[in-house]
């Protein structure tokens, strides 16, 4: 597992609020599907923000982006972000 | 075709409305007033449910629930807070004098413990905060004047007005049908009255950039319907939505189910005044004349609220 998807499932884990533990999850599992509201998932984009050092442009700001945790990779991935923050 | 500006002026000539002194507050004639209750009565009738706990609220409500409701952070733009003089008596001759030459008295107000009403379910959720919520969940009908601080010229958009409300706490399932179920009745009730329906996916007008990603969802997830027609204009606008909350107040007050996941909530909220214009807008102004069956539905003597023992 990538240190980037080791932070996304750490801040999934943090903010997400889903019934059950995100490990039981795969990468590309609907995170919506799974219990992600839509409250919750402000949330973790503002933690995803906040550890990874980015703004969301507001193109971004969208259901797509945070639905699993390889779409949250590739959206941080997009924006330049190669490796968890050290 | 009738403009907004020109009905806006029908109502006010015709007395039905009285310019409250600013922009999107009006008094209430009891003519228009009939009216608006009449509205209340036919959709409480609608909703009668053994299971309703019923309350009207007040205008005002805990600041805390403001902050519970999450509507101070969404909505900042949109609220209010009564604020009140809590200075001493030696600062009372400059807020005299402030007030007296036009001066920034409001500097001198602190804010009280109370906010206006934010919506009419908003008060709903502290009282059964941190309860556990039964499995078949919990029904209210409720209502209260609302406030949000939108100043238009609009009267369909007023700064204080009621919504009439049907809650449903309990389990996601519960929640959605509640919601799907007054989506449909809503818009029957509202068509029986004349009015030309339509229902749509809305999102609400959420504040800064988080906000973007909340009208987003709000949308893609279908969390909020609005029931929509001609208002002071051809042009449609809600005049009822059914919300899906999914865990949101669960969240934040606390409450829990059986099986101690979080309880989801959903609404439907009619908003007695602009049901009463676009009732206006449609049948005339001049309640004698309008269809039988309208009036027939508006004028029913049966009174749910009233237990019947009394």
């Amino acid at each position: 597992m990538s240190t980037i998807d080791v932070t996304i499932r750490e801040i999934l884990d943090a903010h997400a609020r889903l019934p059950e533990s995100v490990s039981n999850l795969g990468d590309d599992d609907d995170l919506y599907d799974a219990g992600l509201s839509s409250h919750a998932s402000v949330n973790v984009m503002l933690a995803l923000e906040d550890a990874f050092d980015i703004e969301f442009p507001d193109s971004y700001l969208r259901k797509g982006t945070f639905e699993s945790v390889t779409a949250i990779r590739q959206s941080l991935e997009s924006l330049g972000v190669t490796a968890a923050p050290g | 075709m009738k403009s907004t500006e020109d009905f806006r002026r029908e109502l006010l000539e015709a007395g039905l409305l009285e310019d409250g002194g600013v922009t999107g507050l009006y008094h209430r004639s009891f003519h228009f007033e009939a009216i608006a209750r009449g509205v209340e009565a036919y959709v409480s009738a609608a909703g009668h449910n053994e299971k309703n706990r019923q309350f009207f609220f007040n205008q005002v409500i805990a600041r805390s629930t403001l902050e519970g409701s999450g509507y101070l952070t969404s909505f900042p733009d949109l609220i209010g807070v009564v604020s009140s003089f809590a200075g001493s008596g030696s600062d009372l001759p400059q807020l005299i004098e402030r007030v007296n030459n036009g001066g920034d008295w409001n500097e001198m107000m602190s804010p009280t413990e109370v906010a206006l009403c934010s919506a009419a379910c908003h008060p709903v959720y502290p009282l059964i905060a941190g309860t556990t919520i039964p499995i078949d969940g919990l029904h209210f009908e409720v209502q209260a004047f609302c406030f949000r601080h939108e100043p238009s010229d609009n009267p369909a958009r007023m700064q204080s007005f009621r919504q009439h409300e049907f809650v449903y706490v309990g389990t996601p399932d519960g929640a959605l049908a509640h919601r799907n179920m007054w989506r449909e009745r809503g818009r029957q009730l509202l068509s029986e009255l004349g009015l030309s329906v339509d229902v749509i996916v809305a999102n609400d007008p959420f504040f800064g950039r988080a906000g973007k990603l909340l009208e987003a969802n709000q949308r893609d997830k279908e969390l909020k319907y609005e029931l929509v027609a001609p208002i002071t204009s051809e042009a449609p606008g809600a005049i009822s939505s059914a919300n899906y909350h999914e865990d949101h107040f669960g969240e934040t007050f606390d409450l829990r189910l059986p099986d101690g996941s979080r309880a989801h909530t959903a609404c439907i909220g009619f908003g007695l005044e602009r049901i009463a214009l676009a009732l206006l807008f449609k049948h005339g102004l001049t309640f004698r004349d309008w269809p039988a069956n309208v009036k027939a539905h508006l004028s029913s003597t049966h009174d749910a609220r009233l237990p019947e023992s009394t």
